[in-house]
């Protein structure tokens, strides 16, 4: 096997855009995960098939209408939620089966029309273009500046509520921010790497990086790392012995995982 | 001298109960007042009106002059330790990470670095915050709510968990905060001897104010020590 493929440019645009959504999904999956959000993702992933079916049924360009339904979808459930004192897990689960619930009924009213429901589950990273490229560029820069310059207020209204609005952040802005924010990932990484490896990269790679007791910039960096290996490797691996990519993306993550168990509970993760 | 709070005809109505009934005082500039109450009396509630936490209340609370429904600038000037801090155990934050949360800039970190030696966590300050124990938390959301500095210190005191000697430590800490630094304190607890020895005035609540006045007064007074004990023991009877 010699690393020719590396010259492919299918394969640049593949790593570079995997690379960038692997940076994306853990740093905005921290924020969830540790909001008790962990699952946040895989519902905005839902919603979004019902705004892929409604785009189909418009006429619309599809991904349009997915980010305009998923971030609707998700900032009306966050506003029920806190109105109605509404835990996390269980308007997640609202927003996840109204999704699906709306994109089955828009398909099934239109007769059906052929959504390729394997690429909406596994994404087809191998076949991202270019203008794919760039724009998942674009918004990775953009968000991450924006949490880059609001990490503190960020962290703060996650770690305590009621503290951080005594100290006068707009917790409730920030929280809106932060779905927002969550959204336009999902939607933008769907395409790419499909619901399974949506809610994988949220949350295993951040769930894996908490474990090794660090405070939060090495956390979140630890996260970043584990993210593009598992995306980096994963691609790599997956075409190399043709198999699914997000498949092996999630595994080699797990792999991580399993491995930072091991490792802790052999006790090697004392720190000093 | 100043005004720093003036609350005047607090009424605070739950479904079940009336948390605060007819409440009003006064905190002047340096006071350092203990309010004392049984559980369940609405000192979390107070406080939660006061940090506009909770805004569905009747009567009006007035800080520097101005009436918090107005204006919400008087919240820069407060630091403000809650009753119990809830966050994850693994929360991936350390001493560190808290104490400069939401704060906007890097400026003050001498300040922080003085902070943290005062208070004594200076060598905690890279362990992560839920590894530490109920006293060494409780100091580090004290040096959190010092590093922006307050004008007041408001403090829920946590009841539970902590040692003697952490105990001890914390109210010196708290004495010279408002002796050294002027910082006027306003500080619920269930300890009558340790309000007893810090405050120099005194708020007894039980959903209605029982007395507000100088410690002194109250403390020399032993028929209104011996009525307050046995308002709240009665009040504790009727809990269990
Ligand atoms: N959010 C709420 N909803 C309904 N009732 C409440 C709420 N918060 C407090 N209460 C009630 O109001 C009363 C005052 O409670 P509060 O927490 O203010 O007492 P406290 O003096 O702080 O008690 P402790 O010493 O135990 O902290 C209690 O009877 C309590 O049950
Ligand atoms: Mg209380």
């Amino acid at each position: 096997m010699s690393l020719e493929i590396l010259t492919y440019s299918f394969m640049h645009r593949a790593l570079i855009s995997g690379i960038a959504i692997a940076i994306l999904c853990s740093v905005v999956g921290l924020f969830l995960v540790l909001r008790r959000y962990s699952l946040f993702g895989d519902a905005i992933a839902h919603s979004s098939f019902g705004g892929i079916a409604l785009g189909l049924l418009a006429g619309v360009y599809p991904l349009w209408t997915a980010y305009g339904v998923s971030i609707i979808s998700a900032l009306i459930i966050t506003k029920i939620k806190d109105r109605y004192n509404i835990s996390g897990d269980a308007s997640i689960a609202v927003l996840l089966s109204s999704g699906i619930a709306v994109g089955l009924v828009i398909i099934s009213l239109s007769g059906g029309f052929s959504i390729d429901i394997f690429s909406f589950l596994f994404g087809s990273i191998l076949l991202v273009s270019v203008n794919d490229t760039v724009l998942i560029l674009a918004l990775t820069g953009a968000i991450l500046i924006v949490i880059l310059l609001m990490y503190r207020q960020l962290l703060y209204s996650t770690f305590n509520e009621e503290q951080a609005k005594v100290s006068g952040i707009p917790v409730e802005k920030i929280n809106y921010l932060i779905i927002f924010m969550a959204g336009i990932t999902v939607v933008t990484s769907i395409q790419l790497v499909g619901v399974l490896l949506i809610s994988a990269l949220f949350v295993i790679p951040n769930v894996t990086a908490i474990m090794y007791g660090r405070g939060f910039k090495q956390t979140a960096i630890i996260s970043m790392t584990l993210s593009v290996s598992s995306v980096v490797i994963g691609i790599i691996v997956s075409y190399i012995f043709d198999i699914t990519p997000a498949g092996t993306i999630v595994l080699i993550s797990i792999g991580f995982l399993a491995g930072t168990m091991g490792i802790k509970s052999a006790g090697l993760l004392s720190k000093n | 001298m100043l005004n720093i709070v003036e609350i005047s005809n607090l009424i605070v109505k739950y479904p079940d109960v009336k948390a605060l009934d007819d409440v009003s005082f006064v905190v002047k500039e340096g006071d350092f007042l203990g309010i004392i109450g049984p559980n369940g009396a609405g000192k979390s509630t107070l406080f939660d009106c006061m940090l506009n936490l909770n805004t569905k209340y009747d009567g009006t609370i007035k800080f520097f002059d101005k009436d918090i429904r107005k204006s919400k600038d008087y919240l820069k000037e407060i630091g403000y330790v809650p009753q119990k801090p809830i966050f994850e155990k693994n929360f991936p934050v350390t001493v560190n990470d808290v104490v400069r949360m939401g704060l906007k800039d890097e400026s003050n970190e001498e300040k922080i670095d003085d902070i943290l030696q005062q208070l004594w966590i200076h060598e905690l300050s890279e362990r992560r915050i839920g590894e530490l124990s109920g006293g060494q938390q409780q100091r580090v959301f004290i040096a959190k709510a010092l590093v922006t500095n307050p004008k007041i210190l408001i403090l829920d005191e946590p009841v539970t968990g902590i040692d003697q000697q952490s105990i001890d430590l914390f109210y010196s800490i708290l004495r010279e905060l408002n002796s050294k630094q002027k910082i006027t304190i306003i500080w619920s607890s269930h300890d009558l001897d340790a309000v007893n020895q810090l405050a120099n005035h005194v708020a007894c609540l039980n959903r209605t104010l029982f007395f507000h006045g100088e410690s002194e007064k109250f403390f020399s007074d032993d028929k209104l020590v011996k009525q307050y004990s046995e308002a709240s023991m009665q009040e504790h009877m009727h809990h269990h």
